[in-house]
């Protein structure tokens, strides 16, 4: 550690500070009672279905440019979404589509 | 009311559990192998509570003291949460002093699950998306705290075992993609966010990705508003 206890105190209180402001300040800046303006309204809406599909991505971003180009990311999600639309059984899909990718990264792709 | 609320949200939590655990357990135990003590990883999985940047913020106390830096490198890394926020206005909506807990402890998981799901009829949303927001926070922080003290002593593979939060992503979608009529909102955020991916990168495409979606719901909402006035 390079830093005083009392400079990482700083630098924590400044990284809880960020994280609180991007939390709070849709919140803060449209409050209850306040008409959010058509088009925030509009956002809120189709924003809960594109972030999904953002975060995805953001799963992959770094296996896409690993040996494999997310081969068995892409095996093991194929896997997990078929079961989901088949059975529908949340901790089915997950257990199964994870323990899939351990066993594929752990002896197929090493 | 509460106990209602509370076993609906138990099965949803259980998968972050799992994920929670290990991730927040890899922490710890990384805390622990750059010298930091319990505290270290204990009170910074509880305050700052938002995953990716705890492990960049290992970085930033090993490197020169710059808390204006990492102020603003946690709004770039978070910028996502101002996302869920948004979309959360109105979920949020008239739930007194739970609202301010809900909106503190709004990482990606939780936000995935307060978002997409409708609890069943009977069970109170306030209560069940407390629990939700609640059993979270305690898995991470009693992953993070187990594993600076398990620290030396455990030794398994895990490898793999963060695909968890993938495949949870993965059953989101699904259960989104089924619900929806319309899909192109879905079909935006995996389309704009892969281009940026592909354009700028893993380390730089999120600001751009969020960015290329709200311009592109811009222009849909002006398109909309043309074909059926009434909305």
């Amino acid at each position: 550690m390079t830093m005083t206890v009392t400079q990482s105190v700083i630098t924590i209180a400044a990284v809880v500070l960020g994280t609180m402001t991007t939390r709070f300040l849709p919140f803060l800046i449209f409050p209850e009672g306040r008409e959010p303006p058509a088009f925030i309204r509009y956002l809120g809406a189709v924003l809960p279905f594109a972030v999904i599909g953002l975060l995805l991505v953001y799963c992959l971003k770094d296996a896409v440019f690993a040996s494999y180009h997310a081969l068995p990311e892409l095996i093991a999600i194929t896997v997990t979404a078929a079961l989901q639309r088949r059975k529908r059984n949340m901790l089915l899909s997950l257990f199964a589509g994870t323990a899939l990718y351990m066993l594929l990264v752990q002896t197929c792709f090493v | 009311m509460k106990k209602k609320a509370f076993r609906a949200a138990l099965p949803y939590s259980l998968p972050i559990c799992i994920g929670f655990l290990f991730i927040a357990m890899s922490y710890g135990f990384l805390m622990r192998s750059r010298g930091f003590s319990v505290f270290y990883p204990m009170a910074m999985s509880a305050f700052i509570f938002a995953g990716s940047m705890e492990f960049v913020a290992v970085e930033l106390l090993l490197s020169a003291y710059a808390p204006l830096h990492a102020f603003l490198l946690t709004l770039m890394v978070n910028a996502r949460h101002l996302f869920y926020g948004i979309s959360m206005l109105e979920k949020y909506k008239g739930m007194g002093w739970k609202k301010p807990y809900l909106i503190f402890g709004m990482c990606d998981e939780t936000f995935s699950i307060n978002c997409t799901v409708t609890p069943p009829d009977g069970v109170d949303r306030g209560w069940f998306m407390f629990f939700v927001t609640l059993l979270n926070q305690t898995y991470w922080v009693a992953g993070a705290t187990l594993g600076a003290l398990l620290g030396s002593v455990l030794h398994f593979d895990t490898t793999g075992i963060e695909f968890v939060m993938t495949a949870l992503f993965t059953v989101m979608f699904v259960n989104q993609w089924e619900e929806a009529k319309d899909h192109r909102p879905a079909l935006t955020g995996l389309g704009c966010a892969a281009l940026c991916l592909a354009v700028f990168g893993s380390d730089g495409f999120m600001l751009p990705a969020m960015a290329l979606i709200i311009v592109c719901f811009l222009v849909s909402s002006k398109s909309q508003k043309k074909e059926e006035p009434a909305l």
